[in-house]
């Protein structure tokens, strides 16, 4: 019951963040880049929902037009670390001769640059834009997919049905990707939500500094900056991003633990 | 004409501190042979056999000779080894919980093996799999392929790593104590089936097991081995009913209890060899 719970619960604020995005790139309350100086800071109502920021601009629309670039920024990100990442951790745990010594030492060096720094780097030859925070984030988060992958992987190449395989004559890139992909996806799956909501805040950070999407394009985590200053006195400021962001880690996290749960015929035959 | 695997000088070496593992063991196996490899755990039965498969991890060191029909395969690179792996040589292994992949279905597991070696599609190697598993006598095929290694039974999971073994007709059969996780009753049924399926197969067998009946039931020869050293070998009346050293004499008086008095200590393997290890 639990398991079914959390996939429903998952599921439908993932979709919610979706609809919402997509809903945002056609239609919103109001322009959520039209400044309105006589509107500044209101409070809630009906006629702004969520009230208004520190330039008149409606809350609502801003989060609306802002989970595009949240989607767009945790999906690549993710995608580019889990892609290059697993496959590198795969290596590094099935090899142990020279092959697999490098890619752990290289995953070191790696693991050794802050995104932030990755960031100022991709600024400097691609500008700051959304693109550029997703290459940072992304490739700053390959390491963390390298070590997990590995020590699924060591895991699971210890166990008796690797051998039977390799007896049978299979080789190393079948067994790869039959047996030991299916069984280190769990841990990826975790992962993944996990690194997630990471990239949502890490993107929030970057577009802080500057280094990430422009300050006219609106993003959750830049709101959530922009809402500091006023947090004592309009705090509703910043609770409306605050809670789309928890919302939608939250949800990638329970939808990332139900799937595993679903997809995993030992734990079905559990739950059932 | 050359044997079909002859094991000459074996010794394996395990990391830094070279420990040695197998200590000289030479053996040799004819077309259709079932040799029995006995001995208490630790004592390198296993490691003799992942060492004439070639898969022992690199940190093991092996040296002397083994030959596959003839030709050298000891040090052979993996792609060759590969080669012969599944096609013709194959095992058992102990532990069926853990030798079948736990996320695809018994069938599968089965097929790859087939498709792998006569580059089978999926649904033309079916009917080959499904005989297999009837073969080794599961009941059940149709269900059973189609089940996860957990909706199975112990002695289930164990003739599905028999059919995985022996779906391809090998050679020689290594079976690492394949009885051992079964109760009793199972295990002699699962015996009788491997020994009518080798003699069906004409297969030779490698059979490691620390159970001196089951060996003497499947085995026609036997080798006793001791802290990695072949400490004797002959046929399994030699061996088992008149054993020529110590040490053997204490391995098949501890196995039959039936002589031991009530209230009595147990005998151990220790009364017997005193002589020590380096006999």
């Amino acid at each position: 019951m639990m398991r079914r719970a959390s996939l429903v619960v998952g599921a439908v604020l993932v979709g919610l963040v979706l609809m919402v995005s997509l809903v945002g790139l056609v239609w919103t309350p109001y322009d959520p880049a039209r400044v309105v100086p006589g509107d500044r800071l209101l409070s809630p109502s009906a006629t702004h929902w969520l009230g208004t920021d520190a330039f008149g601009i409606d809350i609502l629309s801003r989060i609306m037009a802002g989970a595009r670039s949240v989607l767009l920024v945790g999906v690549f990100a993710v995608g580019i670390a889990a892609l290059v990442g697993v496959p590198l951790g795969i290596v590094a745990g099935m090899n142990s001769g020279w092959l697999g010594r490098v890619v752990v030492r290289a995953t070191d060096v790696l693991y050794a640059f802050p995104a932030v720094l990755l960031a100022i780097l991709f600024a400097g030859a691609l500008g700051s834009s959304t693109t550029t925070a997703m290459l940072a984030i992304g490739i700053a988060t390959i390491p963390v997919f390298t070590r997990i992958a590995r020590a699924g992987v060591l895991q699971v190449m210890s166990q008796d049905f690797i051998t039977a395989s390799r007896v049978s004559g299979i080789g190393w890139l079948r067994i790869a990707w039959r047996h030991v992909l299916p069984n280190i996806a769990p841990l990826i799956g975790v992962q993944a939500s996990v690194s997630f909501a990471l990239a949502i805040l890490a993107e929030a950070a970057l577009s802080y500094l500057g280094l990430a999407t422009p300050p006219e394009v609106p993003t959750w985590g830049r709101m959530l900056y922009d809402a500091q200053r006023h947090l004592l006195n309009d705090p509703h400021l910043a609770i409306a991003p605050a809670v789309a962001i928890a919302g939608a880690v939250l949800g990638f996290n329970l939808l990332g633990d139900g799937l595993r749960d679903l997809l995993d015929p030992r734990l079905k035959e559990v739950a059932e | 004409m050359s044997a079909l695997l002859e094991v000459r000088d074996l010794s394996v070496r395990f990391g830094r501190h070279r420990t040695l593992a197998v200590d000289r063991v030479s053996l040799t196996l004819d077309e259709g042979d079932r040799l029995g490899l006995v001995g208490e755990s630790g004592s390198g039965k296993s490691v003799t056999a992942l060492a004439v498969l070639g898969l022992l991890p690199e940190t093991a060191t092996v040296t002397g000779s083994v030959r596959w029909q003839g030709r050298e395969i000891l040090g052979l690179p993996d792609r060759e080894l590969a080669k012969l792996r599944g096609q013709e040589f194959s095992m058992v292994f102990q532990e069926p919980m853990t030798a079948l992949d736990p996320l695809m279905k018994a069938g599968r597991q089965v097929a790859e093996v087939l498709g792998l070696h006569r580059g089978m599609a999926r649904g033309a190697s079916r009917p080959l799999v499904l005989e297999m598993l009837a073969a080794v006598g599961l009941a059940d095929p149709v269900r059973i392929a189609d089940s996860y290694p957990h909706q199975l039974s112990g002695g289930q999971r164990q003739r599905v790593l028999m059919a995985m073994a022996l779906v391809n007709r090998p050679d020689l059969v290594v079976c690492d104590e394949p009885t051992t996780a079964l109760d009793v009753t199972v295990q002699a049924r699962v015996l009788a089936t491997l020994d009518e399926r080798l003699d069906d197969a004409g297969a030779a067998c490698l059979f490691i097991s620390h159970d001196l009946a089951v060996v003497s039931q499947v085995c026609a020869r036997v080798a006793v081995l001791r802290h990695g050293r072949l400490v004797e070998q002959g046929t399994t009346a030699q061996v088992l009913g008149a054993p020529q050293r110590p040490y053997t004499r204490g391995l098949v008086a501890v196995a039959s209890l039936e002589h031991a008095e009530p209230g009595s200590r147990l005998p151990l393997v220790d009364d017997f060899a005193r002589d020590g290890g380096a006999s």
